[in-house]
């Protein structure tokens, strides 16, 4: 591809976004719903029930869900204002076609499906087969995501799948299983309510899993401790316990600091450790290194806030882990999630009531997008794709030899900077807005440019699909029929509460389209998202993930099931390693000893201030479906830097001033907002806006040797005070990336 | 077991802003939100508070309206203003102790929160406290909030020596089980009751 098929605003005025604020025929078209249908939020990885109010095959309303059980009725500003998605204005209703010089014309579904089948032949045969790559997501369906899997090993034959849970889950998922023996959290949230102590680690509950933040009030009220680690003082940190003010990228200096002093005071469990772990004296040697005094400087926190951690966490009775994407989004993200689990697991506190570990999932299917073969290194049923028994029983399955399924591809950033040196020369992407959530993004864009054929699928042209040479206008979530595995791992039920709109189609059905098209049609034809569910079942049958008990019927019926989920007559399994049987072949749990060790990049004199990312409640991650709410905008039209009033004091600048923020990559302007509930050698923007507004302009194209994940929480800039921008992309809207 | 109440409890506000964004999807004055979420000091902390109307039992904003347009109904709930009787004049909104009716210009009429009488009447929670995903809101019975919360609930406010009592609770820290709303300084400044203090570069003094 080349530059954009037109100048920004020109798209922008066409395509959005544009902020839509009021439901189908206006806030005055009051009358009843023709049916409430029970389905889940399409936001975040706590898949809240909600009920959505349809009329005239539109979907007008909401109501609260108030009989699903885990957040019997509650509901975030995004999940309260979803349902404006359906009518959107901006909804893509064609396949458009990019025109050089004039934008993207509407092309007809057997153009956009024959011009994409053709060019990665074309690709393929010039190139070889992993020049053409698949970019999936994880607010797929799990069906969708199986299809997805299944078409890049069976009918495209290409290793490089991945899918942007990389940026999400993946530190958390390997740290799990290197440990625990399983990608899941380890417990149903029920058991957070229980604890006698929680400790919140790099995780915002109250923005970006508001729903969770009641399960940690009604263990407060119980007496509960809790304890929060965060560079920036949260709302759930505000009446914490202990709250410890973490410097980016700190974090193993407070858990392996904490285990110094637990094992000191004997606050571990050592039978447990006899009995059910291995690795013990290893950890034990590691964490020797880290007095609270080493550790305070590694965290740069007073060592008695890490000591009155260790006295409130080591000899309580039970105890609840939880952490998301602040101790996750490192270049040691994985180390920073096993430092964790040790807490846990050295005080025998999991697989019990009250006692266990979760990651926050941060995506929609967070949990089961990654288990049905759209990861990298993955096969259904969180199969080992380099695994010769999984590959074998997946091959049994798809009805392929064995060989034909490629192994482990690239992931998503060594995707980026495969296009960049010509490996990669075709790309299809669902689901994802890279342009605005992956690091580098000056790096990234360029790289869309150098792509021979660039397809996208997307409800609206996302920054991303405005490279793209063909553009499929696809399905919401409540436009197609599916389930999820929330935050807890319960499989949930989406039901189908309307038709997509215009010309738009269920994800599923373009894959089996061009499935066919590249002559595996035989092994794609899907009539339903049951019939992909049935296979999904059997696919995972016997895997780690095993979803083959599970039927949309006890879905309905039991308010969904956990897996894994064995048989038909299996109750699901809510919470993992009861009895302290870990997933590991030899029963236990496996100690990992991680020491720590820089960022890819700390300040220095040239860049001297920290910039770490993150989200706010009204937005959803790369912003393109909740940057054209209305009522979600008004919340927070534009990202603001946080900073600290001495630092403020040190740069000259005033609340609300215009600042210039810089790395060695790219730089952002945006309005400095002045709090004290930040750290003053730190600053906060978040990502959720595109162009010149996203911090990931200066975010580091750093990965986890492991996981992969990119380095979002910490990177080095200059920040200074300017002037308003006047630029013609200062001038759009805020929403589409503008200033006001 | 006594009848649903309503429980504010500003300890569990989280700022989300879902109580406002779900209060505008109510039936009987859709588009138009009556809660009021208050963001205190942003400089100085995240705390954030919710404000509904407390459905006074003897409700100054029906005193002194001019119009007599504001009636509380049998079981205790202010509606918002009759709109044959509403002459703008915002009498209301100036003297309602919570700082709860908004006046709209547009139907020169004043609105206000009336618990979402529409859902209340036949049986269901109103739409914020449904939503709330903190339950900073909550909809439920005092013996639930007795058994389920640390703190204590008052529907007692004392304004200097005026005490005005409500329908609606709050719950209070059992450390300071009442509500004196003179713990707001001369000079307009919050005065920290709890000593609390949220300036992180202070916590890393130590």
């Amino acid at each position: 591809m080349a530059d954009l098929p037109a100048a920004i605003p020109e798209l922008v005025a066409r395509f959005g976004p544009h902020l839509h604020s009021s439901p189908p025929g206006g806030w005055a078209a009051n009358g009843d719903p023709d049916r409430l249908v029970k389905t889940h939020c399409c936001f975040c990885g706590q898949q809240c029930g909600i009920q959505l109010k349809v009329r005239d095959n539109k979907v007008v309303g909401f109501e609260p869900w108030e009989e699903f059980p885990f957040n019997r009725g509650k509901l975030c500003p995004k999940g309260v204002k979803r349902y404006l998605q359906n009518e959107h204005p901006d909804r893509l209703l064609t396949p458009l076609e990019r025109r050089a010089g004039a934008g993207f014309a509407p092309i007809g579904w057997d153009a956009a499906l024959d011009r994409t089948a053709s060019e990665m032949r074309r690709i393929q045969q010039a190139y070889g087969p992993d020049a053409f790559a698949i970019f999936g997501g994880a607010s797929f369906t799990n069906e969708r995501a199986y299809v997805l899997g299944k078409f890049a090993r069976v009918a495209l034959r290409t290793a490089n799948i991945d899918y942007n849970g990389r940026l999400c889950m993946v530190s958390a998922g390997a740290a799990s299983k290197k440990i625990l023996g399983i990608d899941r959290s380890a417990n149903p949230w029920n058991d957070i309510t229980k604890a006698d102590v929680v400790l919140v680690a790099g995780a915002n509950i109250a923005e970006c899993a508001p729903i969770t933040t009641d399960y940690l009030w009604q263990a407060r009220e119980r007496g509960a401790k809790i304890i929060v680690m965060d560079p920036r003082l949260t709302p759930i940190a505000r009446t914490a316990d202990l709250f410890i003010p973490v410097r980016p990228g700190g974090d193993i200096g407070v858990f392996n600091g904490m285990l110094h002093v637990m094992i000191a005071r004997g606050w571990i469990d050592s039978a447990f450790i006899d009995a059910h772990t291995t690795g013990w004296a290893a950890v034990e040697a590691c964490v020797r290194n880290y007095p609270p005094e080493r550790a305070a400087q590694i965290a740069g926190v007073p060592a008695s806030l890490i000591e009155k951690a260790a006295a409130l966490w080591g000899p309580a009775r039970t105890s609840f882990i939880l952490h998301a994407r602040g101790i996750e989004h490192h270049s040691k993200g994985v180390d920073n999630c096993m430092a964790a689990i040790n807490l846990a697991v050295a005080t025998g506190r999991i697989g019990r009531e009250g006692c266990g570990y979760a990651m926050i999932t941060g995506q929609g299917n967070g949990q089961g997008a990654r288990e049905q073969g759209q990861k990298s290194e993955q096969l259904p049923g969180a199969r080992d794709i380099d695994d010769p028994k999984h590959r074998q029983e997946i091959a049994a399955v798809w009805g392929v030899p064995e060989p034909s399924i490629p192994h482990k591809g690239l992931t998503v950033v060594p995707m980026i900077e495969a296009i960049h040196d010509g490996r990669i020369k075709g790309l299809l992407s669902f689901c994802f807005n890279p342009a605005v959530s992956l690091p580098d993004g000056n790096y990234v864009r360029r790289a869309f440019e150098k792509l021979e054929f660039f397809g996208v699928a997307d409800f609206f042209l996302s920054e991303t699909a405005r490279y793209a040479d063909v553009v499929f206008p696809v399905a919401l979530m409540e436009e197609d029929e599916g389930t999820t595995t929330s935050v807890e791992g319960r499989v949930i039920h989406h039901r189908q509460a309307v038709n997509p709109p215009g010309e738009a189609r269920q994800d599923w059905k373009l894959v089996c389209a061009l499935a066919d098209r590249l002559g595996a049609g035989d092994k794609f034809r899907f009539q339903s998202a049951r019939e992909i569910f049935d296979e999904l079942r059997l696919a995972s049958r016997g895997g780690i993930a095993d979803y083959y008990g599970i039927t949309y019927e006890r879905i309905d019926n039991e308010f969904g099931v956990f897996w894994p989920c064995p048989s038909d007559g299996h109750p699901g399994t809510p919470r993992l390693y009861e009895g302290g049987r870990f997933a590991h072949d030899d029963g236990r749990a496996h100690f990992q000893a991680v020491d720590w060790r820089p960022a890819a990049e700390e300040p220095d004199l040239e860049y001297p201030i920290i910039l770490t990312t993150g989200r706010v409640v009204s937005q959803y991650l790369s912003g393109t479906q909740t940057r054209r709410i209305g009522g979600l905008v008004n919340q927070c039209p534009q990202p603001r830097c946080e900073m600290h009033p001495r630092l403020a004091a040190e740069l000259g600048v005033g609340d609300a001033d215009f600042v210039r923020i810089e790395s060695r990559r790219g730089q952002i302007v945006v309005r400095a907002q002045i709090v004290k509930t930040i750290r003053p050698d730190t600053i906060f923007v978040p990502y959720h806006w595109p162009l010149d507004r996203s911090p990931n302009n200066c975010t580091i194209r750093a990965i986890d040797p492991v996981s992969n994940i990119p380095e979002f929480k910490i990177c080095a800039v200059r920040v200074t005070k300017t002037v308003a921008p006047s630029d013609p992309i200062a001038a759009l809207a805020p929403e589409a990336g503008g200033i006001r | 077991m006594s009848e649903l109440a309503f429980f504010i409890d500003y300890s569990r506000c989280i700022g989300c802003q879902a109580c406002v964004q779900a209060c505008e999807e109510c039936d009987t004055h859709r588009g138009r939100s009556m809660i009021h979420l208050e963001t205190i000091q942003r400089r100085e902390t995240v705390q954030t508070a919710p404000q509904v109307c407390m459905h006074c039992e003897d409700p100054i904003c029906a005193q002194v309206c001019p119009a007599d347009a504001i009636k509380k109904t049998s079981d205790g709930v202010v509606q918002s203003s009759l709109k044959p009787r509403c002459i703008g004049c915002s009498n209301c909104v100036l003297a309602c102790p919570f700082g709860v009716p908004k006046y709209f210009g547009d139907i020169d009429q004043m609105m206000k929160c009336d618990l979402c009488y529409d859902r209340t009447s036949i049986g269901k929670r109103p739409m914020c406290a449904t939503v709330c995903p903190s339950q900073a809101l909550s909809y439920t019975t005092l013996e639930e909030i007795e058994r389920s919360r640390d703190g204590v609930p008052s529907n007692v406010w004392r304004f200097g020596h005026e005490v005005v009592r409500t329908k609606v609770f709050v719950v209070l820290p059992r450390q300071a089980p009442a509500v004196h709303v003179d713990v707001l300084r001369g000079d307009g400044s919050v005065a920290h009751a709890g000593g609390r203090v949220d300036d992180v570069a202070e916590m890393l003094n130590g």
